[in-house]
């Protein structure tokens, strides 16, 4: 990708962002209620969005060399360790360096 | 005015600047690895300023050039933003020049300041929100441009650091899933993505299984409203 690709990427990016941020204030100036159907879909599609999120992190994962085994392991590690302790910070953080000395060591491509 | 505003809104914002320094830095150290100046982060960081799309941001660089597909998809991953929009109609009301700023910045963290606090009766509502989103802005923009230039500088070897984004969705997913007794929607997300990615593969799956994240949720509210 070029320079000029990369902005224009990052634009793009920047304007869906804002797109989602100013959308409600500028439909629904004071006084106006937005339809049920727009606060239904704001209260389900921030659950759908983070399950998106997992499976397209992992969406190269089974095609490498070892079947996604690293990944799993981590995942596993992250759920564990965080319903133990609940601390957000410390779970992604353990997690992604196991997971770094998983495919530095065992799981070299 | 402004000072009282600014003391009340810090300690509130504290602990998001621990977590905003710690992934700031991790995102910052992540596009460095990957090859990108540390202005990269800092201007996405400055004015994307939404953790999460900027990781998947990483991504779309990376890949081939598409930018209508960014633009759906940062719709898409921001797509919470429009329920907090919805939430804060009315506390923005009456902030005047501040409530532009307030609104480019929402991110999770601000609107869950500004949406919880309560703010005592003598502090100026508009500026504590604005000190609030600010201070957050600022920790974000810090910790990444900090992980960028340490990145720069120190070097280990950073095989697998992209994990740390599989990482902050999972903890999000589990925290999510906690929060709340109905798992349909959070069900709904990943088996339709599981769904299109093999259908798809995983270089197409994105885009239909958003539009099949929606047809579901579409078709049950109808189901719901109906009965």
């Amino acid at each position: 990708m070029t320079t000029m690709q990369s902005l224009l990427t990052i634009i793009a990016v920047i304007l869906g962002t804002m797109t989602t941020r100013f959308l409600p204030f500028l439909i629904f100036p004071e006084g106006k209620t937005p339809p049920p159907y727009i606060i239904y879909l704001g209260t389900v599609l921030p659950y759908a969005v983070i399950g998106l999120l997992v499976v397209y992190c992992l969406k190269d994962a089974f095609n490498g060399g070892y079947f996604a085994l690293p990944e799993i392991i981590a995942i596993l590690f992250i759920v564990v360790i965080h319903k133990w302790k609940k601390n957000t910070l410390l779970s992604i953080g353990a997690g992604t360096i196991l997971y770094m000395i998983l495919v530095q060591t065992f799981f070299v491509c | 005015m402004k000072t009282k505003a600014f003391k009340a809104a810090l300690p509130y914002t504290m602990p998001i600047c621990v977590g905003f320094l710690f992934l700031g830095t991790s995102y910052g150290f992540l596009m460095s690895s990957k090859g990108f100046p540390f202005v990269y982060p800092m201007l996405m960081s400055l004015f994307i300023f939404a953790g999460s799309m900027e990781f998947v941001t990483v991504e779309l660089l990376l890949a081939t050039f598409n930018p209508i597909y960014a633009f759906f998809l940062a719709l898409m991953v921001n797509a919470r933003h429009l329920f907090y929009g919805i939430s804060m109609l009315e506390k923005y009301q009456h902030t005047g020049w501040k409530k532009t700023y307030l609104i480019y910045g929402m991110c999770d963290e601000s609107f869950t300041i500004n949406y919880m606090a309560m703010v005592p009766t003598d502090i100026d509502k508009g500026w504590f929100m604005f000190f609030v989103t600010l201070l957050n802005h600022i920790y974000w923009v810090v910790g990444s441009t900090l992980g960028a230039l340490i990145g720069k500088v120190i070097h280990i070897e950073a095989t697998g650091i992209e994990f740390v984004m599989t990482a902050l969705f999972v903890v999000m997913f589990i925290n999510q899933w906690e929060d709340t007794e109905n798992h349909r929607p959070a069900l709904t997300g990943v088996l339709c993505s599981l769904f299109c990615l093999v259908l798809f593969g995983n270089q197409n799956f994105l885009l239909p299984a958003m539009v099949l994240i929606i047809l579901c949720f579409s078709i049950d509210q109808r189901k719901k409203t109906r009965s």
